[in-house]
């Protein structure tokens, strides 16, 4: 079970966010999570919105290189401890975690952690096999 | 000064009626090994309706055909020799407009003429068997550390085959082997003068008189700055691979302009739109015949560097004609830390590697040594939501472009559709460095 995430390429450049945080406000698109990468020369947002094709479609209308791939969103008790337990999991497993970042929705007591692992399927099963709740695209906009 | 005025005087100092006579004289007989043993150019020659019974002095050298350096990569890699491969001692190269290198050859007597032309510029900056050259151009397929070495040993000095780099030990070297002379690019030296200053020394702590400084263009302000930095005088050295390498022109004590190695070489200066010859004192692409080579000899090689050359007396003594540094090029080349470089072999590089032919060089200069960035355009196929795989393949490309161009670039990838396009060639380039007076 995963979720689609929209990468975009960016610029190192003072103007480069601002210009895709304005292109989606224009096309009323909210954002459920956003995560921000950079080297000394470029950078990537990383974000999850409701629907992933009608924003793909405004982002490429307006010029923005994007990538859209599949990453695992886990549901975890927004409690000390279980973004320890999950990690843990992935280590034992010997799963290379390539970058994470967590967000939260209107559930209250629920924190979602989007994982991005270099083989996603396998961490998939190793998950899945620890009890761990993943949740997919449809479930994103209601939480 | 040193001992000697001149290195070759009979030749230096030769009265011109007499240098035209040895100039036509050569230039036949050259004409002529050239046409025997080169079929490309026979073929071209050919074509124009000359033969060596055409060419008989001076007077007739507007009848040969002209080399390009598109001839030069056409006949890749041996076909513009004119001697068979076993009187071949010696090759060098330089970057092509396209990935392909230029290659040139010398035979052992060919190597004496260079050898010759350099120690005549060492004696016209005062040099003289008691001195100690420390030659910090680079040595292998580039001419500057070989051209220099060969002409410095001729010469009878101590040499130095520091190469270039290591700036500590060149400063180190400088000051315990008691160097005299400093060959090196105008860039490099301005680097050494800042260099000695910054590791608490002054020109007093060393024993430099003189640097022959070529490869690339400088100005006369920066002339006077590494003057002042190092307690030299410093003098310009042309040459270019295709001809003979450094020590085609030699400046001499006046700092007037470089005398041409005219018992070697014919220079004329053409309209580069129509290849008319221009009068004397008239701007135009340089243009050099080889006449005494015997492996790679050039007829009417076209440079693409515009000059001026002037017969007015020198107060040196010498009656060689005299040409002005570079003032510019016919062509897109760039000449980035001494390497030639065309945008042509990085738009190559860029489509070989998945990337678009769109990019925007930018070159300048800080702290002397020239900065060179290439601006490429992402594309989909190299974008990816994990930061190491788009450096991977950043550093790929920037491995690529080291290997064609033989000189580091910075790559910055840049949003598609964010370089201008189809605004030619003045916006592909933006070289901010300040190179010609």
């Amino acid at each position: 079970m995963t979720v689609q995430q929209i990468s975009i390429f960016l610029e190192n450049k003072p103007e480069a966010l601002s210009r895709l945080t304005q292109t989606l406000a224009q096309s009323d698109i909210s954002l459920r999570a956003i995560s921000l990468a950079d080297t000394s020369d470029f950078g990537i947002a990383r974000i999850i919105v409701d629907d992933v094709e009608a924003t793909k479609k405004v982002l490429e209308a307006n010029d923005f290189l994007v990538k859209v791939n599949p990453v695992i969103a886990v549901e975890i008790p927004d409690a000390p401890g279980s973004l320890n337990h999950i990690l843990t999991i992935l280590a034992d497993n010997k799963r290379n975690l390539e970058y994470m970042y967590g967000f939260t929705g209107r559930k209250a007591n629920q924190a979602y952690m989007i994982i991005r692992t270099t083989d996603i399927p396998k961490t998939e099963e190793v998950l899945a096999k620890a009890f761990i709740r993943m949740v997919d695209q449809s479930e994103i906009r209601n939480i | 000064m040193g001992r000697l005025k001149y290195y070759q005087p009979e030749y230096e100092c030769m009265d011109y009626e007499q240098l035209k006579e040895l100039q036509g004289k050569r230039l036949a007989e050259t004409f002529r090994h050239v046409y025997e043993n080169v079929e490309y150019y026979r073929k071209r020659c050919e074509e124009a309706g000359v033969t060596p019974d055409d060419i008989k002095g001076l007077e007739d050298l507007d009848k040969i055909p002209f080399t390009c350096k598109d001839d030069l990569r056409a006949t890749y890699p041996y076909g513009l020799f004119a001697v068979p491969k076993e009187k071949v001692v010696r090759i060098h190269a330089s970057s092509g407009t396209t990935g392909k290198q230029i290659v040139v050859g010398y035979t052992k007597e060919d190597l004496d003429i260079w050898d010759d032309c350099a120690a005549r510029q060492l004696v016209a900056v005062g040099a003289d068997e008691n001195d100690i050259v420390q030659v910090a151009y680079g040595y292998g397929l580039f001419t500057g550390g070989f051209g220099l070495h060969g002409g410095a040993t001729k010469l009878g000095c101590q040499v130095i085959p520091i190469s270039s780099g290591n700036t500590q030990r060149q400063i180190t070297f400088m000051k315990d082997l008691r160097s005299t002379v400093l060959a090196c690019t105008p860039s490099y030296a301005a680097y050494l003068g800042e260099a000695l200053h910054d590791m608490g020394l002054t020109p007093d702590d060393i024993c430099l008189k003189a640097g022959i400084f070529g490869a690339e263009p400088w100005t006369e302000e920066m002339r006077r700055d590494i003057e002042k930095s190092l307690g030299i005088k410093a003098y310009d050295i042309y040459g270019l691979t295709e001809v003979l390498g450094p020590g085609v022109s030699y400046e001499c004590a006046e700092q007037k302009g470089m005398h041409v190695n005219e018992d070697h070489f014919i220079v004329e200066t053409i309209d580069p739109e129509t290849g008319k010859r221009l009068p004397e004192g008239s701007k135009g692409e340089l243009v050099f015949t080889a006449i005494t080579k015997r492996a790679f000899p050039l007829m009417r090689f076209r440079t693409k560097d515009i000059g001026v050359l002037t017969r007015e007396k020198c107060a040196c003594g010498r009656t060689f004609v005299r040409m002005t540094k570079p003032m510019g090029r016919t062509d897109d080349m760039l000449i980035i830390r001494g390497v030639n470089v065309f945008p042509s072999q990085i738009e190559g590089v860029l489509l070989q590697n998945g990337y678009q032919a769109n990019y925007q060089i930018i070159v300048g200069r800080e702290n002397n040594t020239d900065t060179f960035e290439i601006k490429v355009e992402m594309v989909p196929e190299k974008f990816s939501d994990v930061v190491s795989e788009i450096e991977k393949e950043e550093k790929k490309l920037q491995n690529a472009l080291l290997n064609i161009l033989q000189v580091k670039a910075k790559v910055t990838l840049v949003a598609p559709k964010t370089i201008a396009r189809s605004e030619g060639k003045a916006k592909r380039v933006i070289d901010t460095r300040k190179l010609h007076d």
